[in-house]
């Protein structure tokens, strides 16, 4: 039991619901759901717990088009059509043009696999319906074949959503469920050492400060994430940008340097600028 | 000893299933609860809250019920030596300051104050995880009896920091019963979607072709389909000018959701209530307008009719001819507006105003009555509902 606990990774803090939820998931052999704002980590979840738990990972991207059907597998009638006209004697097994999809590989995996399912609200609102069975069962029926294939391990399911669509009821029903909040200060600083060790104190704290308080700006069309907080320390360090600059940026309330890493909407960052500039006139210096 | 707390869930509005409490359960058995009850909470969060929508209603819920099982602050002074939290208190208290609490009842009486003000400030602060921080104009700042006081004493107990979990709150403001952007109305907008292919089949269908003839042993077999488009149809009325000004803000993240997700989107402002005519641009307004029997008769009957109005007016500018406040009315506008949804049985009236003060105008009375209680708050879940009711 000690070996299957996910505690987080050397390069992924997961705070103590998360853990909880992501134990949850692996203990009961059941899906976990994670939404939350963009760029907080919910794909790298899949990642960081299959290598904590030290598992084989599969991902299946969902794009608007994906059907349920191509994760489980596809019929190549295309190419059974070019081989019988060119006589090859293929064609007379159909098993042969079964294409595996993302699921049966996993189903098929020598140990238990973890499986990310990508941003599954971006396919058709059935999608999460047409793997109700699958997912409870952990089986489905090739009907070509007339095979019924069944998962050698129950594979650790994670699913992430952004929201664009509202999950069916049964498919939620089946799913252990995780929100990934904003993290606060202390988490982040946290976050951040992790991706950037030797991170100077004073830059991590002045770059914080001045990262919450663009996200604190009201009425931001986009606010700047997790990720985008990463990119933009990266940039300040292949800068080389002093920590008194982002000081200085912020005593007299001016734009932080390289501010295009957080903010990317041109309308978000007129409304700064703006916000910037009234407050400059309010205080002068 | 679960079971009412999911009773309790359920009637909180949650639609937490039997699957989820066994789930639950399960978990429990194998021992992932462990000991702790911010364990506990964690995982009964993770296994019965599908929605991020509902977990402050979760939290609130999860504090109600396990307050009088677990600890409300009064049980947590016998955790914690109450000399030494007393202590620290006085610390920073002036001999002044600690008359005054001697003068409000002393300690005890001023903890349970504090507590009953910690739960009010829940009600009424923004983000309310501050716990008393927000409160600069709380007794307790003025008395110097900073958090951090208080706090240290309670990080002593397990138990103390588990309820801090759920009485943060944190969730708050993922209510969905929250004003949000554009983004969001589109999303709910989007489920009034309807694909349909509609006209001639001109197009070649790729996929069915290839499928048929490869299933037909290779004997061409040609499918065609009618292109697909989304087919539902939308006339949108506005009110505009007047007490609906306030609302212009979310009135226009409305208006350009709507613009960019439907196709067939006609759109005519009023003012305050429909009468003979409406209009397309607010600045003719007095020269271009359009009649709305035209429209009547123009739009088929499978347009979706949507009204964008606050509905705060004087009631004669509905029942009585003349009662506009803009002109001289020759029909009443309840009998133009009932013409309208002759015409177009499917429609909603979204209001901008919050559901909490319909009842005190007695003109959004009337016209709940009219649209047969089909008015909806616009709120992201009041448009999920609105949406339900055009189907």
């Amino acid at each position: 039991m000690a070996d299957n606990r996910f505690t987080g990774t050397s390069s992924y803090i997961a705070t103590d619901d998360l853990m909880m939820a992501v134990n949850a998931a692996v203990t009961l052999e059941r899906p976990i759901l994670v939404k939350g704002e963009p760029g907080t980590g919910k794909t790298q979840l899949a990642v960081e717990v299959a290598r904590s738990l030290g598992r084989p990972l599969h991902e299946w991207h969902i794009k608007s088009t994906t059907k349920a059907q191509q994760g489980l597998y596809e019929y190549d009638a295309v190419a059974r059509l070019r081989d019988s006209q060119l006589g090859d004697d293929r064609v007379h097994d159909i098993g042969n043009y079964i294409v595996r999809g993302k699921v049966w590989e996993a189903f098929e995996s020598e140990e238990q696999p973890v499986l990310l399912i990508d941003e599954i609200d971006k396919a058709d609102i059935e999608f999460p319906n047409d793997l109700l069975r699958e997912l409870d069962r952990m089986e489905f029926y090739v009907y070509e074949t007339k095979k019924l294939i069944t998962a050698r391990h129950r594979p650790i399911i994670v699913i992430t959503s952004n929201n664009e669509k509202e999950l069916p009821d049964a498919f939620l029903r089946r799913c252990f469920f995780h929100y990934i909040k904003f993290p606060d200060k202390d988490t982040m600083a946290q976050i951040v050492n992790v991706h950037f060790p030797d991170l100077k104190k004073n830059l991590l704290r002045e770059a914080l400060d001045a990262f919450y308080k663009v996200r604190d700006v009201r009425g931001l069309k986009k606010k700047p994430s997790t990720s985008e907080l990463l990119d933009w320390i990266k940039l300040l360090l292949a800068e080389d940008i002093p920590p008194e600059k982002l000081r200085g940026a912020e005593s007299r309330n001016a734009i932080p340097p390289l501010y295009g890493a957080l903010l990317k909407n041109e309308q978000d960052v007129h409304l700064f600028e703006q916000l910037v500039f009234l407050d400059r006139r309010a205080n002068p210096q | 000893m679960l079971i009412p707390f999911f009773y309790m869930l359920r009637e909180g509005g949650m639609k937490t299933s039997i699957t989820e409490l066994l789930t639950l359960l399960e978990a429990m058995k194998n021992g992932l609860a462990g000991q702790s009850v911010d364990d506990f909470y964690y995982l009964a969060r993770a296994s019965l809250v599908k929605d991020e929508a509902h977990l402050d209603r979760f939290d609130r819920i999860f504090g109600a019920y396990f307050k009088g099982v677990e600890d409300s602050l009064a049980d947590l002074m016998q955790d914690i030596p109450e000399e030494w939290l007393r202590h620290q208190a006085e610390l920073s208290l002036s001999e002044e300051e600690r008359k005054q609490i001697e003068a409000m009842g002393g300690f005890e009486a001023l903890m349970k104050a504090l507590q009953e003000r910690l739960d009010e400030q829940d009600e009424r602060h923004e983000g309310g995880n501050r716990w008393i921080g927000t409160a600069g104009t709380s007794p307790f700042g003025a008395y110097g009896y900073n958090p951090e006081g208080v706090r240290m004493g309670q990080q002593g107990s397990r138990n103390r920091s588990a309820v801090k979990v759920w009485d943060k709150r944190d969730y708050r403001n993922l209510d969905d019963s929250v004003e949000l952007g554009t983004r969001n109305i589109k999303v709910a907008l989007r489920r009034l979607r309807k694909f349909a292919r509609e006209g001639a089949a001109d197009q070649l269908d790729l996929d069915d072709t290839i499928d048929k003839t490869a299933r037909n042993a290779g004997l061409l077999d040609i499918r065609m389909v009618p292109e697909r488009h989304n087919a539902v149809k939308v006339l949108l009325c506005l009110d505009i000018g007047g007490s609906m000004d306030d609302h212009v803000r979310i009135c226009e993240e409305m208006f350009s959701a709507a613009r960019s997700e439907f196709k067939h989107l006609e759109y005519f402002y009023f003012h305050n209530f429909i009468y003979e005519s409406l209009w397309k641009d607010n600045r003719r307004r007095h020269s271009e307008k359009t009649p709305t029997l035209d429209i009547a008769h123009k739009y088929g009957s499978d347009y979706k009719l949507i009204f964008v109005g606050d509905a705060t007016m004087s009631p004669y500018e509905i029942v009585y001819a003349g009662g506009s406040v803009e002109h001289w009315n020759e029909e009443p506008g309840a009998i133009w507006i009932k013409r309208l949804l002759n015409t177009f049985p499917k429609s909603v009236w979204l209001n901008p105003e919050p559901k909490e003060r319909w009842d005190y105008t007695p003109s959004t009375k009337l016209i709940r009555e009219i649209m047969d209680d089909r008015m909806y708050p616009l709120t992201i879940a009041g448009l999920d509902d609105a949406i339900k009711a055009l189907h």
